[in-house]
């Protein structure tokens, strides 16, 4: 369903950082702050990108990564203002938006091809 | 108490100061006009009746047209009383109303209509269990409601047993919302949390403090 205008217009008053753009199967990293306590320090967290999802203030992306021998995901919204910064290591081919089928792959075959050049935008 | 007619516009989120992320309603409140006051003397109890959303003249009998004239008001679609408003300091007749009568930080109650589920089951309307078992002779009674009392005495179903029936398409009141954030340009607040009703639905927000 498409927000109502006024819906837009209430998200437009967030702020929005600038953040390279990247999509399914990209591997990125994010720098985000936590709070521990009253100290604030950041923290990265690198992993493929499975989707980005949604519109406008609650536009998120999921990234997983394998810690150890777990999975890990997490899910940021593009409008939190915790995100200090994200940088795109790598560009991936994957067929679809969405790239669920990698929770299901381990080891060798939950690798994805990289991009040969850069698709131009 | 003070309040304010508006118009359900949907949910996003927002940011609080500590970076946290609050779901919020956003409600476009007034402008509302007062049309009348309701006086103990003249009708028996003292309230102010605020109208709300322009519309066309022809979509307006007669009769309202005379009323919103009298206030010097447009024609507007709902029309709303509140009891107790404002008590000491009282609204002028023709007034117009919008939502710098709130604050941010404050809380308010919202009403407005539920949306309509149609007939709904027990389990659905009541919260009833259902059966507990699907195997051990169960046939098609996984979501009945079970007996509905003893049997020769009362020899009868108690007045308010719950049934299946209606649900929703009611009035509903939410208490202690927080405003987050008052947008005066464009009339609009928004509020934490959820309010009831389908998008663009009418609500009645009061404010008692």
């Amino acid at each position: 369903m498409n927000k109502p205008e006024l819906i837009k217009y209430v998200e437009s008053l967030g702020e929005t950082k600038q953040f390279p753009e990247f999509k399914a199967g990209d591997t990125i990293t994010v720098d985000y702050t936590i709070k521990e306590g009253n100290k604030t320090r950041i923290q990265s967290f690198t992993g493929v990108v499975l989707q980005v999802r949604g519109t406008g203030a609650t536009k998120t992306f999921t990234i997983r990564k394998i810690s150890g021998n777990v999975g890990v995901e997490r899910i940021f919204p593009f409008a939190s203002p915790n995100i200090e910064s994200i940088t795109v290591n790598k560009r991936g081919v994957v067929r679809r938006a969405r790239i669920f089928y990698l929770r299901n792959l381990r080891g060798k075959k939950a690798r994805i091809k990289e991009a040969r050049y850069e698709s131009s935008k | 108490m003070s309040g304010l007619l508006g118009k359900k516009i949907g949910m996003t989120s927002i940011y609080d100061e500590a970076g946290r992320n609050v779901p919020v309603t956003v409600i476009q409140a007034g402008p509302c006009v007062v049309t009348q006051i309701r006086t103990a003397e003249k009708d028996g109890y003292d309230a102010i009746q605020l109208a709300y959303d322009d519309v066309p003249e022809r979509k307006v009998n007669k009769p309202l047209l005379g009323h919103f004239k009298k206030a010097g008001a447009t024609p507007k679609r709902i029309l709303a009383e509140f009891t107790r408003f404002e008590e000491g300091h009282r609204k002028t007749f023709g007034e117009i109303l919008t939502v710098d009568i709130f604050e941010e930080g404050e809380f308010i109650d919202v009403s407005g209509t539920s949306k309509g589920k149609g007939f709904q089951g027990v389990i659905r309307r009541h919260n009833f269990g259902g059966v507990g078992d699907a195997t051990h002779g169960q046939h098609n009674r996984l979501r009945a409601p079970g007996s509905l009392g003893a049997s020769s005495f009362p020899s009868r179903v108690f007045k308010g047993m719950r049934m299946a029936g209606h649900l929703g398409s009611r009035k509903v009141k939410v208490l202690n919302l927080k405003i987050m954030k008052i947008i005066p340009e464009k009339n609009l607040i928004l509020v934490k949390g959820a309010v009831p009703g389908a998008i663009g639905s009418y609500l009645k927000i009061e404010r008692w403090s």
